[in-house]
């Protein structure tokens, strides 16, 4: 993997008065946007061309930082945004920046149908298991048992498995990482870029000062080391007695293929229209 | 486009509100149409749907009414003319998005086919019940534009015109009807193509660096860059400053809050549209919109032949209030009828203008008769005639 140094990064940030930035120390959101501007790099995009949304929350607020066509939308809409954006320009790469909260509870409708239609738009979901913004409430996401401010007797809510309600609702690429696997991230980033049709990028990140210290997982080294032991790649995750499952994720590709993207679809439609026109 | 066009000639059609509605934007140059199928509006999508694929454009259908709000916001920002439709209960999932809309000052169009509410209500009924949610739905101050149609053709005319102000001053504007508006059917003469007079988006001319999506001047022209063009700015729902920054700055959050409002101050003589029927020497006003508007005037005429001075004021443009003209034309009136399918919305606001409610003097001079329907039923024009009757 090429290396894009740290002064390429900074060509990607908007420095005029936006830093520092709204997030905790700790967070992994800052990870996140340094293996998605190191994929942008590798790839060569043009800014002018790349249009970022995102919804509510701490990861979404992603965009203000970056030099790209940005648009911060209301809470869980970033992807009903993002697809009038698609429909209207194709030609431009729509990233969508979310969270568990805004892309799974409020937004969910919106990711499902996204993900059936094949759009083609990547979105980037940072999973940190608790609504941030607000303080630490429990989102569908948030394990069993664990602590946040509105489960303070612990969660009874079962979760949601973000890349197999994307898989079961017809995405075309999904992927999981963490954001202590940096350098995958960029990867499964830089290839869902690459993919032709709706694909998510699910990192698990840390919140060390709400989620973390609610739920006594230690500071950002200690939820890092947690993500390097229990989010392992899907084969060594298959070798694993039902027991040892037990607190493991996967991580890794899960789904890669073709199918009729939207967009495609729509001008083959206009195509044949104007054909039956030259015809009359 | 017009080659494309399937009215081939513009000759007399028999048409119906809602495709009157379509026909509007589409000549107004709408290219991108997300929305969500609720009775009575769907007439909209359907033409939509089958119009803008053979013209180049792009039509979805969303996974509800807040998904086409937003995507027609999306649409915008990447430089299309765009415009949603819905009935009540759609209306008020996008009122958020709509929010969203005027705060980033983008331009689009929503129509809103009124039905009987509240709730699911009289999907297949007229009701005039959502004038004050066009105006005050979403949460925060943010003036509105809305408009109100009373016939086929003005239905066809102020849609091209909701979609011109739209454009004009970056903002949603609010495209109202009712049920029998939409459905009823009309035979029309639309303009030839060449006659409309069509306002595009203004777009910026100095370099990048240079740009402010959100300028300080809240006067026209306000250039306006879309997603691509190399201009690379930011929008939020944040409160923002003139570049788009989100802001807590409160001279900031004043000049952005400031210049919603003055943009619509401005130019309300460019935006208010009003028509006085039998005004001039009329000693009773008739006050209304929409609608209720057509039985009016068959109630102004049949007074009229009886010797009766009655007249009929009616807003095209219901928001901004027009004021001026209820100052103008009302102000020496002996009494003001004002017949509505809602339970008193637009006599709430005439109330208002004429001094408030709880004004004694005014009270006693000026008699404001209500006529109120919320039951599904138009107001008859033997109603208010009855009504006229009863207050000569």
């Amino acid at each position: 993997m090429p290396k894009i140094s740290q002064k390429a990064i900074h060509k990607y940030l908007r420095h005029d008065k936006n830093f520092p930035h709204v997030w905790c120390s700790g967070c992994s959101n800052g990870i996140v946007l340094g293996a998605t501007i190191r994929a942008i790099a590798e790839l060569g995009y043009k800014k002018d061309n790349i249009a970022m949304v995102s919804g509510i929350g701490c990861s979404s607020r992603m965009p203000v930082y970056v030099d790209f066509n940005t648009l911060h939308t209301l809470h869980g809409r970033a992807i009903a945004f993002a697809t009038g954006i698609k429909i209207v320009k194709p030609e431009m790469k729509v990233i969508v920046i979310t969270g568990d909260g805004d892309a799974t509870a409020i937004g969910g409708n919106h990711f499902i149908h996204g993900a059936r239609r094949n759009i083609d738009m990547t979105v980037i979901l940072i999973n940190n298991n608790i609504y941030g913004m607000t303080g630490g409430q429990y989102s569908p996401t948030t394990p069993y048992g664990d602590r946040t401010t509105t489960t303070p007797y612990g969660n009874i809510d079962p979760t949601f498995d973000i890349c197999d309600l994307a898989i079961g609702a017809g995405a075309t690429f999904v992927a999981r990482t963490t954001a202590f696997h940096a350098i995958e991230a960029q990867s499964f980033i830089k290839q869902a870029f690459e993919h032709k049709g709706f694909s998510l990028v699910e990192i698990i990140s840390a919140c060390p000062v709400i989620y973390g210290h609610l739920n006594k997982k230690g500071d950002a080294s200690a939820m890092m080391k947690s993500m390097k032991e229990n989010v392992i790649l899907i084969e060594a995750f298959e070798k694993l007695s039902d027991e040892q499952k037990n607190g493991k994720q996967k991580r890794g590709i899960f789904v890669n293929k073709i199918r009729p993207e939207y967009i495609e679809e729509y001008d083959k439609l206009v195509r044949s229209l104007q054909d039956e026109k030259g015809g009359e | 486009m017009s080659k494309n066009n399937t009215i081939k000639k513009r000759e007399p059609v028999l048409m119906q509100g809602n495709e009157a509605i379509a026909r509007g934007a589409l000549d107004a140059g709408v290219n991108f149409y997300a929305g969500y199928p609720i009775t009575p509006s769907t007439e909209i999508a359907e033409i939509f749907s089958y119009e803008l694929p053979r013209r180049g454009g792009k039509f979805i259908q969303m996974e509800d009414e807040i998904a086409s709000i937003s995507a027609i916001i999306g649409g915008s920002l990447a430089g299309a003319k765009t415009m949603t439709a819905t009935s009540g209960p759609g209306f008020s999932l996008m009122l958020e998005g709509i929010g969203f809309a005027k705060m980033t000052e983008t331009p689009c169009v929503v129509v809103n086919v009124m039905r009987g509410g509240p709730s699911t209500g009289l999907p297949t009924k007229p009701s005039q019940s959502d004038i004050m949610q066009a105006r005050w739905g979403g949460h925060g101050d943010a003036p509105a534009i809305v408009l109100y149609p009373n016939s086929v053709m003005e239905s066809y005319e102020l849609s091209i015109r909701a979609v011109n102000l739209a454009e004009k001053y970056r903002t949603c504007v609010v495209l109202l009807s009712d049920e029998v508006l939409a459905h009823m059917r009309e035979t029309v003469n639309l303009p030839d193509l060449s006659k409309i007079k069509i306002i595009d988006r203004i777009k910026p001319t100095i370099p990048p660096e240079w740009y402010k999506h959100f300028p300080e001047n809240p006067k026209y022209p306000m250039p306006m860059a879309s997603f691509g063009e190399g201009y690379r700015f930011h929008v939020t729902g944040l409160s923002h400053d003139e570049k788009g920054f989100p802001t807590n700055k409160a001279k900031e959050i004043s000049r952005m809050m400031e210049r919603f409002r003055k943009k619509i101050e401005y130019y309300i003589e460019d935006i208010v549209q009003i028509e006085s029927f039998f005004m001039e020497d009329a000693k009773i006003a008739i006050f209304t919109a929409g609608i209720t508007a057509r039985a009016a005037k068959e109630a102004v005429m049949k007074a009229r032949k009886r010797g009766i001075k009655v007249g009929l004021l009616r807003p095209l443009t219901i928001w901004p209030f027009p004021d001026g003209a209820v100052k103008k034309y009302l102000g020496d009136k002996k009494a003001i009828i004002v017949p509505e399918l809602n339970e008193g919305q637009l006599s709430h606001e005439l109330k208002r203008v004429m001094g408030g409610i709880w004004n004694y003097e005014i009270r006693k001079t000026k008699n404001i008769v209500e006529l109120h329907k919320n039951s599904g039923e138009l107001i008859t024009p033997e109603e208010i005639f009855q009504t006229i009757r009863e207050v000569k």
